[in-house]
Protein backbone atom coordinates (compact mmCIF):
# COMPACT_ATOMS: atom_id res chain seq x y z
CA UNK A 1 0.00 0.00 0.00
CA UNK A 2 1.54 3.48 -1.04
CA UNK A 3 1.20 5.81 1.64
CA UNK A 4 1.44 9.47 1.21
CA UNK A 5 3.67 10.85 3.83
CA UNK A 6 2.45 14.60 3.34
CA UNK A 7 -1.04 16.01 5.30
CA UNK A 8 -0.40 19.58 4.99
CA UNK A 9 2.21 21.73 2.35
CA UNK A 10 4.77 24.25 3.41
CA UNK A 11 3.59 27.30 1.51
CA UNK A 12 6.97 29.34 1.27
CA UNK A 13 8.79 26.92 -1.05
CA UNK A 14 5.59 27.13 -3.30
CA UNK A 15 5.73 31.10 -3.88
CA UNK A 16 9.46 30.68 -4.37
CA UNK A 17 9.22 27.83 -6.87
CA UNK A 18 6.24 29.57 -9.10
CA UNK A 19 7.97 33.04 -9.04
CA UNK A 20 11.16 30.72 -10.18
CA UNK A 21 9.05 29.80 -13.34
CA UNK A 22 7.92 33.20 -13.99
CA UNK A 23 11.65 34.27 -13.99
CA UNK A 24 13.01 31.22 -15.74
CA UNK A 25 10.05 31.38 -18.36
CA UNK A 26 11.27 34.93 -19.38
CA UNK A 27 14.54 34.79 -19.65
CA UNK A 28 13.65 31.62 -22.05
CA UNK A 29 11.72 33.72 -24.43
CA UNK A 30 14.66 36.10 -26.03
CA UNK A 31 12.53 38.11 -27.46
CA UNK A 32 10.49 39.34 -24.06
CA UNK A 33 13.91 39.89 -23.55
CA UNK A 34 14.96 42.33 -26.28
CA UNK A 35 12.05 43.70 -26.41
CA UNK A 36 12.16 44.96 -22.58
CA UNK A 37 15.50 46.07 -22.58
CA UNK A 38 14.89 47.80 -25.84
CA UNK A 39 11.73 49.40 -25.69
CA UNK A 40 12.25 51.71 -22.65
CA UNK A 41 15.38 53.17 -23.90
CA UNK A 42 13.55 53.96 -27.02
CA UNK A 43 10.38 56.07 -25.61
CA UNK A 44 12.83 57.81 -23.22
CA UNK A 45 14.70 58.98 -26.17
CA UNK A 46 11.90 59.67 -28.22
CA UNK A 47 9.74 61.55 -25.73
CA UNK A 48 13.35 63.60 -24.43
CA UNK A 49 13.69 64.45 -28.19
CA UNK A 50 10.35 64.73 -29.52
CA UNK A 51 9.56 67.34 -26.76
CA UNK A 52 12.70 69.22 -26.25
CA UNK A 53 10.10 72.18 -27.41
CA UNK A 54 8.33 72.01 -23.69
CA UNK A 55 12.42 72.41 -22.18
CA UNK A 56 11.94 69.06 -20.14
CA UNK A 57 15.18 67.07 -21.28
CA UNK A 58 15.80 63.75 -20.87
CA UNK A 59 16.41 63.87 -16.89
CA UNK A 60 11.99 64.87 -16.70
CA UNK A 61 11.28 61.50 -18.46
CA UNK A 62 13.50 59.35 -16.20
CA UNK A 63 10.97 58.53 -13.19
CA UNK A 64 8.17 58.22 -15.66
CA UNK A 65 10.35 55.55 -18.25
CA UNK A 66 10.84 53.58 -14.82
CA UNK A 67 7.24 53.45 -14.29
CA UNK A 68 6.29 52.64 -17.45
CA UNK A 69 8.97 49.54 -17.33
CA UNK A 70 7.15 48.65 -14.37
CA UNK A 71 3.56 48.75 -15.58
CA UNK A 72 3.87 47.04 -18.56
CA UNK A 73 6.62 44.46 -17.41
CA UNK A 74 4.68 43.82 -14.20
CA UNK A 75 1.48 43.24 -16.67
CA UNK A 76 2.78 41.68 -19.29
CA UNK A 77 4.21 38.88 -16.60
CA UNK A 78 0.46 38.51 -15.44
CA UNK A 79 -0.94 37.97 -18.79
CA UNK A 80 0.83 34.37 -18.54
CA UNK A 81 -1.96 34.03 -16.06
CA UNK A 82 -4.29 33.38 -19.19
CA UNK A 83 -1.48 31.53 -20.90
CA UNK A 84 -1.50 29.17 -18.12
CA UNK A 85 -4.80 28.63 -18.35
CA UNK A 86 -5.19 28.15 -21.81
CA UNK A 87 -2.30 25.60 -21.86
CA UNK A 88 -3.26 24.09 -19.12
CA UNK A 89 -0.54 24.92 -16.44
CA UNK A 90 -3.14 26.33 -14.19
CA UNK A 91 -5.23 23.36 -13.60
CA UNK A 92 -2.61 20.99 -12.35
CA UNK A 93 -1.63 23.90 -9.66
CA UNK A 94 -5.61 24.17 -9.09
CA UNK A 95 -5.62 20.67 -8.00
CA UNK A 96 -2.70 20.81 -6.12
CA UNK A 97 -2.43 20.92 -2.21
CA UNK A 98 -0.88 24.31 -2.22
CA UNK A 99 -2.72 27.07 -0.36
CA UNK A 100 -4.31 29.62 -3.30
CA UNK A 101 -2.93 32.47 -1.76
CA UNK A 102 0.70 30.96 -2.80
CA UNK A 103 -0.27 30.55 -5.81
CA UNK A 104 -0.96 33.97 -6.02
CA UNK A 105 2.13 35.42 -4.50
CA UNK A 106 4.18 33.26 -6.11
CA UNK A 107 2.79 34.67 -9.60
CA UNK A 108 2.68 38.34 -8.18
CA UNK A 109 6.23 37.76 -7.20
CA UNK A 110 7.82 36.27 -9.70
CA UNK A 111 6.20 39.00 -12.23
CA UNK A 112 7.18 41.52 -9.39
CA UNK A 113 11.00 40.26 -10.03
CA UNK A 114 10.89 40.35 -13.44
CA UNK A 115 9.65 44.46 -13.44
CA UNK A 116 11.92 45.47 -10.84
CA UNK A 117 15.12 43.54 -12.74
CA UNK A 118 14.58 45.57 -15.77
CA UNK A 119 13.97 48.97 -13.26
CA UNK A 120 17.01 48.60 -12.08
CA UNK A 121 19.61 47.66 -15.30
CA UNK A 122 17.49 51.04 -16.31
CA UNK A 123 18.37 52.74 -13.63
CA UNK A 124 22.22 51.93 -13.97
CA UNK A 125 21.83 53.14 -17.40
CA UNK A 126 20.49 56.79 -15.80
CA UNK A 127 23.41 56.55 -13.12
CA UNK A 128 25.85 56.12 -15.86
CA UNK A 129 24.24 58.50 -18.82
CA UNK A 130 23.26 61.12 -16.45
CA UNK A 131 25.20 60.72 -13.20
CA UNK A 132 23.99 59.92 -9.27
CA UNK A 133 20.71 60.84 -8.75
CA UNK A 134 21.08 61.10 -5.07
CA UNK A 135 22.37 59.75 -1.74
CA UNK A 136 23.12 56.05 -1.45
CA UNK A 137 20.01 55.77 1.07
CA UNK A 138 17.69 57.89 -1.58
CA UNK A 139 18.49 55.75 -4.49
CA UNK A 140 17.57 52.64 -2.29
CA UNK A 141 14.61 54.18 -0.86
CA UNK A 142 13.77 54.65 -4.56
CA UNK A 143 14.36 51.01 -5.03
CA UNK A 144 12.27 49.82 -2.33
CA UNK A 145 9.62 52.20 -3.86
CA UNK A 146 9.82 50.19 -7.29
CA UNK A 147 9.83 47.08 -6.03
CA UNK A 148 6.67 48.33 -3.78
CA UNK A 149 5.05 49.52 -7.18
CA UNK A 150 6.09 46.40 -9.19
CA UNK A 151 3.56 44.16 -6.66
CA UNK A 152 1.07 46.89 -7.06
CA UNK A 153 0.87 46.74 -10.88
CA UNK A 154 1.43 43.15 -10.86
CA UNK A 155 -1.50 42.59 -8.47
CA UNK A 156 -3.51 44.81 -10.84
CA UNK A 157 -2.53 42.58 -13.97
CA UNK A 158 -3.48 39.70 -11.93
CA UNK A 159 -7.18 40.85 -10.69
CA UNK A 160 -7.66 41.79 -14.72
CA UNK A 161 -6.22 38.83 -16.49
CA UNK A 162 -8.14 35.87 -13.46
CA UNK A 163 -10.93 35.48 -15.00
CA UNK A 164 -10.20 36.51 -19.10
CA UNK A 165 -10.11 33.75 -21.62
CA UNK A 166 -8.09 35.33 -24.25
CA UNK A 167 -4.79 37.67 -24.51
CA UNK A 168 -6.67 39.47 -26.84
CA UNK A 169 -9.29 41.02 -23.95
CA UNK A 170 -6.10 41.96 -21.87
CA UNK A 171 -5.00 43.96 -24.91
CA UNK A 172 -7.94 45.93 -25.01
CA UNK A 173 -7.45 46.80 -21.50
CA UNK A 174 -4.15 47.81 -21.91
CA UNK A 175 -5.46 50.67 -24.56
CA UNK A 176 -8.55 51.83 -22.75
CA UNK A 177 -7.22 51.30 -19.10
CA UNK A 178 -3.40 50.57 -18.57
CA UNK A 179 -1.90 52.77 -21.46
CA UNK A 180 -4.16 55.94 -20.38
CA UNK A 181 -3.24 55.13 -16.24
CA UNK A 182 0.31 55.37 -17.45
CA UNK A 183 -0.30 59.01 -19.13
CA UNK A 184 -2.05 60.64 -16.47
CA UNK A 185 0.08 59.81 -13.81
CA UNK A 186 2.57 62.77 -14.21
CA UNK A 187 4.90 60.57 -15.93
CA UNK A 188 4.51 62.42 -19.21
CA UNK A 189 3.01 65.62 -18.55
CA UNK A 190 4.53 67.74 -15.89
CA UNK A 191 2.42 68.76 -13.53
CA UNK A 192 0.39 71.84 -14.08
CA UNK A 193 -2.47 72.94 -11.19
CA UNK A 194 -3.71 74.76 -13.72
CA UNK A 195 -4.83 71.36 -15.58
CA UNK A 196 -7.15 69.07 -15.58
CA UNK A 197 -4.49 66.40 -16.56
CA UNK A 198 -3.33 66.92 -13.26
CA UNK A 199 -6.39 66.95 -11.47
CA UNK A 200 -7.41 63.69 -12.28
CA UNK A 201 -3.85 62.43 -11.75
CA UNK A 202 -4.70 63.12 -8.13
CA UNK A 203 -6.84 59.82 -8.31
CA UNK A 204 -4.74 57.70 -9.82
CA UNK A 205 -2.67 55.94 -7.54
CA UNK A 206 0.35 55.34 -10.01
CA UNK A 207 0.63 59.21 -9.69
CA UNK A 208 2.03 58.87 -6.18
CA UNK A 209 4.35 56.51 -7.01
CA UNK A 210 5.98 58.52 -10.18
CA UNK A 211 6.00 61.27 -7.65
CA UNK A 212 7.48 59.64 -5.11
CA UNK A 213 10.16 58.27 -7.58
CA UNK A 214 10.55 61.77 -8.57
CA UNK A 215 11.52 62.83 -4.75
CA UNK A 216 14.20 60.54 -4.86
CA UNK A 217 15.98 60.77 -8.13
CA UNK A 218 16.81 64.22 -9.00
CA UNK A 219 17.91 63.86 -12.24
CA UNK A 220 16.72 67.02 -13.06
CA UNK A 221 15.12 70.51 -12.29
CA UNK A 222 13.91 71.07 -8.67
CA UNK A 223 11.46 73.61 -8.33
CA UNK A 224 8.43 71.10 -10.10
CA UNK A 225 9.13 68.47 -7.44
CA UNK A 226 7.47 70.64 -5.08
CA UNK A 227 3.82 70.88 -6.45
CA UNK A 228 3.90 67.40 -5.85
CA UNK A 229 2.21 65.03 -2.92
CA UNK A 230 4.75 65.01 -0.31
CA UNK A 231 6.85 61.43 -0.21
CA UNK A 232 4.71 60.35 3.39
CA UNK A 233 1.59 60.12 1.15
CA UNK A 234 3.08 59.25 -1.61
CA UNK A 235 4.56 55.82 0.18
CA UNK A 236 1.23 55.85 1.92
CA UNK A 237 -0.52 55.55 -1.55
CA UNK A 238 1.80 53.07 -3.03
CA UNK A 239 1.54 50.51 0.42
CA UNK A 240 -2.02 50.80 0.26
CA UNK A 241 -2.41 49.92 -3.50
CA UNK A 242 -0.02 47.18 -3.56
CA UNK A 243 -1.97 45.81 -0.15
CA UNK A 244 -5.31 46.58 -1.84
CA UNK A 245 -4.18 44.31 -5.04
CA UNK A 246 -2.61 41.59 -3.55
CA UNK A 247 -5.72 41.18 -1.33
CA UNK A 248 -8.59 41.03 -4.09
CA UNK A 249 -5.91 38.92 -6.48
CA UNK A 250 -6.24 36.36 -3.37
CA UNK A 251 -9.71 37.02 -2.90
CA UNK A 252 -10.60 36.82 -6.48
CA UNK A 253 -8.44 33.50 -7.19
CA UNK A 254 -10.67 31.97 -4.23
CA UNK A 255 -12.98 32.33 -6.63
CA UNK A 256 -13.87 29.62 -9.54
CA UNK A 257 -14.09 30.46 -12.87
CA UNK A 258 -15.56 28.75 -15.87
CA UNK A 259 -12.00 29.99 -17.32
CA UNK A 260 -10.84 26.92 -15.09
CA UNK A 261 -12.28 24.07 -17.50
CA UNK A 262 -10.75 25.03 -20.53
CA UNK B 1 -18.65 6.58 5.30
CA UNK B 2 -16.14 3.77 5.33
CA UNK B 3 -12.95 4.23 4.46
CA UNK B 4 -12.42 1.04 2.61
CA UNK B 5 -13.12 2.52 -0.14
CA UNK B 6 -11.24 4.50 -2.46
CA UNK B 7 -14.44 7.01 -3.35
CA UNK B 8 -18.11 6.25 -2.71
CA UNK B 9 -20.08 8.63 -4.76
CA UNK B 10 -23.83 9.40 -3.23
CA UNK B 11 -26.49 11.36 -5.53
CA UNK B 12 -24.39 13.43 -7.21
CA UNK B 13 -25.64 15.76 -9.38
CA UNK B 14 -23.94 19.06 -11.25
CA UNK B 15 -25.65 21.29 -13.59
CA UNK B 16 -24.45 23.56 -15.74
CA UNK B 17 -27.29 26.48 -15.67
CA UNK B 18 -30.33 24.10 -16.86
CA UNK B 19 -28.65 21.36 -18.30
CA UNK B 20 -27.64 18.77 -15.39
CA UNK B 21 -24.19 17.32 -16.51
CA UNK B 22 -24.17 14.31 -13.99
CA UNK B 23 -27.83 13.02 -12.64
CA UNK B 24 -28.35 11.55 -9.04
CA UNK B 25 -24.91 9.38 -9.82
CA UNK B 26 -23.92 6.95 -6.97
CA UNK B 27 -21.62 4.21 -7.11
CA UNK B 28 -18.45 2.85 -4.90
CA UNK B 29 -15.04 2.37 -5.84
CA UNK B 30 -12.78 0.23 -3.77
CA UNK B 31 -9.51 0.72 -2.99
CA UNK B 32 -6.65 -1.17 -5.19
CA UNK B 33 -9.37 -1.39 -8.18
CA UNK B 34 -8.71 -0.29 -11.60
CA UNK B 35 -11.91 1.65 -12.95
CA UNK B 36 -12.98 2.72 -16.04
CA UNK B 37 -15.76 5.50 -16.50
CA UNK B 38 -16.99 4.20 -19.92
CA UNK B 39 -19.34 6.75 -22.09
CA UNK B 40 -19.75 9.03 -25.12
CA UNK B 41 -18.47 12.67 -24.87
CA UNK B 42 -21.61 14.84 -23.10
CA UNK B 43 -22.13 11.57 -21.20
CA UNK B 44 -21.13 13.56 -17.75
CA UNK B 45 -18.08 11.78 -17.41
CA UNK B 46 -15.88 14.25 -17.67
CA UNK B 47 -17.31 16.47 -15.10
CA UNK B 48 -17.50 14.39 -12.80
CA UNK B 49 -13.90 14.00 -13.37
CA UNK B 50 -13.59 17.49 -12.31
CA UNK B 51 -15.77 17.07 -9.27
CA UNK B 52 -13.50 14.00 -8.21
CA UNK B 53 -10.47 16.06 -9.30
CA UNK B 54 -11.37 19.00 -6.92
CA UNK B 55 -11.13 21.38 -9.42
CA UNK B 56 -14.32 22.35 -9.28
CA UNK B 57 -17.15 22.14 -6.52
CA UNK B 58 -19.16 19.35 -5.70
CA UNK B 59 -22.82 20.95 -5.91
CA UNK B 60 -25.28 18.01 -5.32
CA UNK B 61 -24.89 14.61 -3.08
CA UNK B 62 -21.91 13.45 -1.00
CA UNK B 63 -18.72 12.10 -2.45
CA UNK B 64 -16.19 10.63 0.09
CA UNK B 65 -12.67 10.07 -1.76
CA UNK B 66 -9.97 7.68 0.84
CA UNK B 67 -12.03 7.97 3.70
CA UNK B 68 -12.21 12.05 3.71
CA UNK B 69 -15.14 13.77 2.58
CA UNK B 70 -14.82 16.02 -0.28
CA UNK B 71 -16.48 19.33 0.73
CA UNK B 72 -14.82 19.66 4.26
CA UNK B 73 -11.57 18.07 3.64
CA UNK B 74 -10.79 18.71 -0.21
CA UNK B 75 -7.25 19.65 0.87
CA UNK B 76 -6.38 16.39 2.37
CA UNK B 77 -7.99 14.68 -0.77
CA UNK B 78 -5.62 16.83 -2.90
CA UNK B 79 -2.86 15.36 -0.99
CA UNK B 80 -3.54 11.85 -1.74
CA UNK B 81 -4.68 12.19 -4.99
CA UNK B 82 -2.73 12.17 -8.62
CA UNK B 83 -4.73 13.54 -11.42
CA UNK B 84 -3.81 13.50 -15.08
CA UNK B 85 -6.15 15.87 -17.17
CA UNK B 86 -6.57 15.14 -20.58
CA UNK B 87 -5.74 18.65 -21.86
CA UNK B 88 -1.93 18.79 -21.32
CA UNK B 89 -0.64 20.53 -18.31
CA UNK B 90 3.08 20.79 -18.77
CA UNK B 91 4.81 23.97 -19.15
CA UNK B 92 6.15 23.70 -22.49
CA UNK B 93 9.02 26.49 -21.57
CA UNK B 94 10.58 24.23 -18.89
CA UNK B 95 12.33 20.99 -19.28
CA UNK B 96 10.82 17.56 -18.25
CA UNK B 97 12.70 17.64 -15.01
CA UNK B 98 12.00 21.34 -14.25
CA UNK B 99 8.07 20.52 -14.74
CA UNK B 100 8.17 17.50 -12.25
CA UNK B 101 10.31 19.90 -9.83
CA UNK B 102 7.78 22.52 -9.49
CA UNK B 103 5.13 19.92 -9.48
CA UNK B 104 7.28 18.37 -6.53
CA UNK B 105 6.95 21.64 -4.87
CA UNK B 106 3.03 22.20 -5.11
CA UNK B 107 3.03 19.04 -2.87
CA UNK B 108 5.45 19.52 -0.44
CA UNK B 109 8.53 17.32 -1.34
CA UNK B 110 12.27 19.16 -1.89
CA UNK B 111 15.93 18.35 -1.46
CA UNK B 112 17.12 15.74 -2.69
CA UNK B 113 13.53 13.36 -2.05
CA UNK B 114 12.41 15.38 -4.92
CA UNK B 115 15.81 14.82 -7.08
CA UNK B 116 15.69 10.84 -6.37
CA UNK B 117 11.92 10.77 -7.11
CA UNK B 118 11.88 12.45 -10.57
CA UNK B 119 14.87 10.33 -11.42
CA UNK B 120 12.62 7.75 -10.29
CA UNK B 121 9.58 8.27 -12.31
CA UNK B 122 11.52 9.23 -15.51
CA UNK B 123 13.23 5.72 -15.48
CA UNK B 124 9.67 4.34 -14.72
CA UNK B 125 8.44 5.73 -17.76
CA UNK B 126 10.81 5.67 -19.81
CA UNK B 127 12.29 9.27 -20.66
CA UNK B 128 15.05 9.59 -18.29
CA UNK B 129 17.21 10.28 -20.87
CA UNK B 130 14.89 13.50 -22.47
CA UNK B 131 14.80 15.24 -18.53
CA UNK B 132 17.11 18.29 -19.77
CA UNK B 133 15.42 18.45 -23.00
CA UNK B 134 12.39 21.55 -22.84
CA UNK B 135 9.37 20.13 -23.15
CA UNK B 136 8.03 21.36 -26.35
CA UNK B 137 10.60 19.60 -27.96
CA UNK B 138 8.97 16.29 -26.75
CA UNK B 139 6.40 14.42 -28.52
CA UNK B 140 3.01 14.05 -27.92
CA UNK B 141 3.24 10.51 -26.70
CA UNK B 142 6.38 11.71 -24.51
CA UNK B 143 4.52 14.43 -22.94
CA UNK B 144 1.96 11.90 -21.88
CA UNK B 145 4.83 9.89 -19.93
CA UNK B 146 5.74 12.97 -18.91
CA UNK B 147 1.96 14.14 -17.53
CA UNK B 148 2.00 10.53 -15.88
CA UNK B 149 5.29 11.21 -14.52
CA UNK B 150 3.86 14.49 -12.66
CA UNK B 151 0.66 12.65 -11.65
CA UNK B 152 2.50 10.30 -9.81
CA UNK B 153 5.64 12.54 -8.42
CA UNK B 154 3.83 12.40 -4.93
CA UNK B 155 2.97 8.76 -4.89
CA UNK B 156 -0.61 9.41 -4.18
CA UNK B 157 -3.17 6.83 -3.08
CA UNK B 158 -5.25 7.54 -6.00
CA UNK B 159 -4.44 8.20 -9.27
CA UNK B 160 -7.35 9.77 -11.99
CA UNK B 161 -6.95 10.28 -15.40
CA UNK B 162 -9.28 11.60 -17.99
CA UNK B 163 -8.87 10.35 -21.62
CA UNK B 164 -5.45 9.09 -21.10
CA UNK B 165 -5.30 7.44 -24.33
CA UNK B 166 -6.02 10.67 -26.05
CA UNK B 167 -3.00 10.94 -29.12
CA UNK B 168 -1.23 7.72 -28.20
CA UNK B 169 -0.68 4.97 -31.07
CA UNK B 170 -1.89 1.73 -29.95
CA UNK B 171 1.56 0.34 -28.87
CA UNK B 172 2.16 3.53 -26.22
CA UNK B 173 -1.58 3.33 -24.84
CA UNK B 174 -0.94 -0.08 -24.33
CA UNK B 175 2.06 0.22 -22.65
CA UNK B 176 0.30 2.48 -20.49
CA UNK B 177 -2.39 0.14 -19.96
CA UNK B 178 0.38 -1.97 -18.47
CA UNK B 179 2.15 0.37 -16.64
CA UNK B 180 -0.98 1.13 -14.59
CA UNK B 181 -1.69 -2.52 -13.76
CA UNK B 182 1.84 -2.56 -12.96
CA UNK B 183 1.83 0.30 -10.24
CA UNK B 184 -1.88 -0.91 -8.89
CA UNK B 185 -0.59 -4.61 -8.31
CA UNK B 186 3.38 -2.95 -6.98
CA UNK B 187 2.01 0.35 -4.77
CA UNK B 188 -1.86 -0.54 -4.21
CA UNK B 189 -2.97 2.40 -6.00
CA UNK B 190 -6.29 2.65 -7.11
CA UNK B 191 -7.15 3.79 -10.54
CA UNK B 192 -9.85 5.18 -11.81
CA UNK B 193 -10.07 6.60 -15.56
CA UNK B 194 -12.39 8.04 -18.16
CA UNK B 195 -12.55 6.69 -21.85
CA UNK B 196 -14.48 6.76 -24.72
CA UNK B 197 -12.75 4.19 -26.53
CA UNK B 198 -14.86 0.99 -26.40
CA UNK B 199 -11.65 -1.19 -26.86
CA UNK B 200 -9.98 -0.24 -24.20
CA UNK B 201 -12.72 -0.55 -20.92
CA UNK B 202 -12.46 -4.13 -20.72
CA UNK B 203 -8.98 -3.82 -19.44
CA UNK B 204 -10.65 -2.30 -16.28
CA UNK B 205 -11.32 -4.61 -13.71
CA UNK B 206 -15.24 -2.78 -13.63
CA UNK B 207 -16.74 -0.50 -15.74
CA UNK B 208 -18.92 2.40 -14.96
CA UNK B 209 -21.09 2.95 -18.74
CA UNK B 210 -22.62 6.53 -18.03
CA UNK B 211 -25.28 7.98 -20.48
CA UNK B 212 -26.92 11.47 -20.13
CA UNK B 213 -25.64 12.15 -16.63
CA UNK B 214 -26.92 8.93 -15.25
CA UNK B 215 -24.87 5.84 -14.50
CA UNK B 216 -26.64 3.16 -17.51
CA UNK B 217 -24.31 -0.11 -16.13
CA UNK B 218 -22.00 -0.93 -13.75
CA UNK B 219 -19.64 -4.64 -13.76
CA UNK B 220 -17.04 -6.49 -14.74
CA UNK B 221 -15.95 -6.22 -18.51
CA UNK B 222 -17.09 -9.92 -18.28
CA UNK B 223 -20.33 -9.83 -16.77
CA UNK B 224 -21.28 -6.96 -18.83
CA UNK B 225 -20.78 -8.79 -22.26
CA UNK B 226 -22.26 -11.94 -21.06
CA UNK B 227 -25.81 -9.96 -19.14
CA UNK B 228 -26.28 -9.06 -23.24
CA UNK B 229 -27.08 -12.84 -23.61
CA UNK B 230 -26.31 -13.16 -27.09
CA UNK B 231 -22.91 -13.88 -29.71
CA UNK B 232 -22.42 -11.64 -32.46
CA UNK B 233 -22.40 -12.60 -35.94
CA UNK B 234 -21.56 -10.03 -38.48
CA UNK B 235 -21.21 -10.74 -42.27
CA UNK B 236 -19.40 -8.63 -45.08
CA UNK B 237 -20.95 -8.79 -48.07
CA UNK B 238 -21.33 -6.20 -51.48
CA UNK B 239 -24.81 -5.38 -50.71
CA UNK B 240 -26.04 -5.44 -47.05
CA UNK B 241 -28.93 -4.09 -47.31
CA UNK B 242 -30.20 -6.68 -49.41
CA UNK B 243 -28.85 -9.62 -47.70
CA UNK B 244 -30.40 -8.15 -44.68
CA UNK B 245 -33.96 -7.86 -46.64
CA UNK B 246 -33.53 -11.40 -46.92
CA UNK B 247 -32.55 -12.69 -43.86
CA UNK B 248 -35.53 -11.05 -42.17
CA UNK B 249 -37.68 -12.59 -44.44
CA UNK B 250 -35.96 -16.41 -44.67
CA UNK B 251 -35.31 -16.32 -40.98
CA UNK B 252 -37.84 -14.34 -39.12
CA UNK B 253 -35.59 -12.55 -36.78
CA UNK B 254 -33.56 -9.16 -35.87
CA UNK B 255 -31.30 -8.02 -38.24
CA UNK B 256 -29.37 -4.85 -38.38
CA UNK B 257 -26.67 -2.80 -40.80
CA UNK B 258 -23.94 -1.66 -39.10
CA UNK B 259 -20.74 0.33 -41.33
CA UNK B 260 -21.52 -1.75 -44.18
CA UNK B 261 -22.01 -5.10 -42.12
CA UNK B 262 -25.00 -7.32 -41.65
CA UNK B 263 -25.02 -7.74 -37.34
CA UNK B 264 -27.26 -10.12 -35.94
CA UNK B 265 -26.89 -11.41 -32.32
CA UNK B 266 -28.17 -14.58 -31.27
CA UNK B 267 -27.66 -17.31 -28.48
CA UNK B 268 -25.96 -20.18 -29.89
CA UNK B 269 -24.32 -18.27 -32.74
CA UNK B 270 -22.39 -20.83 -33.71
CA UNK B 271 -25.54 -22.76 -34.96
CA UNK B 272 -26.44 -20.07 -37.08
CA UNK B 273 -23.22 -19.74 -39.01
CA UNK B 274 -23.98 -22.98 -41.37
CA UNK B 275 -27.54 -22.09 -41.73
CA UNK B 276 -26.62 -18.55 -43.15
CA UNK B 277 -24.14 -19.78 -45.56
CA UNK B 278 -26.15 -22.32 -46.61
CA UNK B 279 -28.98 -20.00 -47.71
CA UNK B 280 -26.81 -17.41 -49.23
CA UNK B 281 -24.00 -19.13 -50.44
CA UNK B 282 -22.78 -16.46 -53.07
CA UNK B 283 -24.03 -13.36 -50.69
CA UNK B 284 -21.53 -13.78 -47.85
CA UNK B 285 -18.18 -12.69 -48.32
CA UNK B 286 -16.86 -13.12 -45.10
CA UNK B 287 -18.69 -14.45 -41.83
CA UNK B 288 -17.85 -14.17 -37.85
CA UNK B 289 -18.91 -14.97 -34.50
CA UNK B 290 -17.72 -12.71 -32.08
CA UNK B 291 -18.68 -12.76 -28.12
CA UNK B 292 -20.73 -9.34 -27.33
CA UNK B 293 -18.74 -6.29 -27.37
CA UNK B 294 -18.90 -3.29 -24.48
CA UNK B 295 -20.75 -1.44 -27.54
CA UNK B 296 -23.07 -4.32 -27.85
CA UNK B 297 -23.89 -3.41 -23.68
CA UNK B 298 -23.88 0.15 -24.25
CA UNK B 299 -26.93 -0.13 -27.22
CA UNK B 300 -28.58 -2.69 -25.15
CA UNK B 301 -28.43 -0.70 -22.06
CA UNK B 302 -29.37 2.85 -23.32
CA UNK B 303 -31.23 1.85 -26.66
CA UNK B 304 -28.68 4.06 -28.13
CA UNK B 305 -25.79 3.62 -30.65
CA UNK B 306 -22.55 4.56 -29.02
CA UNK B 307 -21.02 6.85 -31.47
CA UNK B 308 -24.44 8.21 -33.30
CA UNK B 309 -24.90 9.68 -29.15
CA UNK B 310 -21.76 11.85 -29.35
CA UNK B 311 -23.19 13.39 -32.44
CA UNK B 312 -26.25 14.40 -30.85
CA UNK B 313 -24.45 15.50 -27.73
CA UNK B 314 -22.34 17.88 -29.44
CA UNK B 315 -25.02 19.63 -31.19
CA UNK B 316 -26.59 20.64 -27.71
Amino acid sequence: MASSAITSVPSLPVVLTLAQRELVRFFRQRNRVIGALVQPIMFWGLFSLGLRGNDLGFAFFFPGTIAMILLFTAIFATISIIEDRREGFLQSVLVAPAPRWAMVMGKILGGSAIALLQALLFLALGCVTLGLPGSPLEIVLSIVLMAVLAIALTGLGFLLAWRMESTQGFHAIMSVFLFPMWLLSGALFPDDPQSWITFISRFNPLTYGVAGLRHYLHFGDETMVNALPSLPVCWGVSLSFALLMVVLSWRIAATRTTGDLL
Amino acid sequence: MSADYAIEISSCTHRYGARVAVDQLSLSIERGEVFVFLGPNGSGKTTLFRVLSTLIPLQGGEISILGDDLRRAANAIRCKLGVVFQAPSLDKKLTVAENLHHQGKLYGLGGSELRDRIDQMLSAVGIADRAADLTETLSGGMRRRVELAKGLLHRPQLLLLDEPSTGLDPGARSDLWKYLHQIRDSDGVTIVLTTHLLEEADRADRIAIMHEGKLAALDTPAALQASVGGDAITIRTPRPTELADAIRVKFNCDVTVLDGCVRLEQPEGHQWIPRLVEAFPAEIETITLGKPTLEDVFIDRTGHRFWNEEKKSDGK
